[in-house]
């Protein structure tokens, strides 16, 4: 009888710690394509990836995705001078900052949406204010279309123009981290940047990405 | 003889625990503002100055300089109300961002607000009530 408990206890615990998950999801859309390789039609997958891009950082250099060949990044969107959920989701990103720091394979990407204030002299000033060396983490600065169908249709995070908002400026935008891997695929989205739980999980997923890389 | 010392003894630990249950009406009146000040706060402050009141590095200065709230408690409630725009030095380093005002709140609920704050992160200054709230506030700039 001991033993009977003892096996059940025992495949419990194991059933349980099996939940890990070793590996994320690919997100976005998706589309199926016929390749031609070696003479014999094959059907590949084509994913949703972050595409070519060019913006000016807090050093008033321009970086564009070459810069994040071969990097896991995260990216969000804000600006220096949003009195609302800003704050709160840099807090955050700090953490996660922290966490990385100095691991050339990861870097953090924040896009101001506030094109006429936040210039390369500003961004410089919020960065250095929030304890920020270096270009780990860049602050971009684009034309108002770039980021704007950048944020929509590739990290699927909704920014816009509202006059009726009472927040700073008339702009609106979620408060997302969206996680992109080294082939520039969207590997995890919806962290919500204002609650340290769900930051807790990127840091873990950034891990976990990592990792996946380290076995391949 | 023994039930007597038994019946004196509870009595007398019954008064005690009657006596230390009820509440001063002061008490009440501070507990009410504290309480409804942290709703407050986490609804208008927290973003910003954070939960724990450490605000954000060098970009959103912390509440925790008791010598700066004490020094300047008569002006929090202007400061609440119409937001901040000129640079403060705070536990000695400078912040020079704008903080925004909070014109829709009602005096009542800036003195629990200021109450909440002057209460919590390590402050201990007691009750500010509507009353100084209201005179504080006839004296914004």
């Amino acid at each position: 009888m001991k033993l009977f408990i003892f096996a059940i206890a025992a495949f419990l615990i194991t059933a349980c710690s099996s939940n890990e998950p070793t590996s994320l999801p690919i997100m976005g859309e998706r589309e199926a394509i016929e390749k031609v390789i070696d003479g014999k039609t094959v059907i590949d997958t084509l994913y949703l990836t972050i595409p070519s891009f060019s913006f000016i950082n807090q050093d008033s250099i321009v970086v564009t995705d070459k810069d994040f060949d071969g990097k896991i990044y995260v990216a969000d969107f804000f600006f220096t001078s949003c009195p609302s959920i800003c704050p709160v989701m840099h807090r955050n990103m700090l953490k996660v900052y922290e966490k990385f720091k100095g691991n050339p394979d990861v870097k953090i990407i924040s896009h101001t949406i506030d094109y006429k204030y936040d210039t390369p002299s500003v961004l410089k000033r919020y960065a250095t204010k929030l304890g920020i060396e270096g270009t780990q983490w860049e602050f971009l600065r684009g034309t108002k279309d770039s980021v704007y169908t950048i944020a929509e249709q590739n990290y699927l995070v909704a920014v816009q123009e509202d006059n009726s908002a009472d927040d700073h400026a008339g702009l609106v935008h979620q408060g997302w981290f969206v996680l992109i891997d080294k082939e520039k695929r969207l590997r995890g989205t919806g962290y919500d940047g204002t609650d340290e739980k769900q930051v807790d999980k990127l840091i873990s997923d950034i891990q976990i990405l990592l990792d996946e890389y380290k076995t391949k | 003889m023994k039930n007597k010392a038994i019946l004196v003894f509870c009595s007398i630990i019954i008064i005690f625990i009657l006596f230390n249950s009820c509440q001063t009406e002061q008490d009440i009146i501070y507990a009410r503002y504290y309480v409804n000040g942290k709703g407050f706060y986490e609804q208008h402050c927290q973003n910003c100055h954070s939960k724990d009141g450490l605000g954000l590095q060098a970009l959103i200065p912390p509440l925790t300089d008791s010598i700066f709230l004490i020094k300047n408690k008569n002006k929090l409630a202007c400061f609440v109300k119409q937001g901040m725009d000129h640079a403060i030095i705070i536990n000695g380093k400078l912040y020079e961002g704008n903080m925004p005002a909070q014109t829709h709140l009602a005096n009542i609920d800036i003195a629990a607000v200021i109450t909440y704050v002057t209460n919590s992160f390590g402050n201990n200054q007691g009750l500010y009530d509507v009353k100084s709230a209201d005179a504080d506030l006839e004296t914004c700039d």
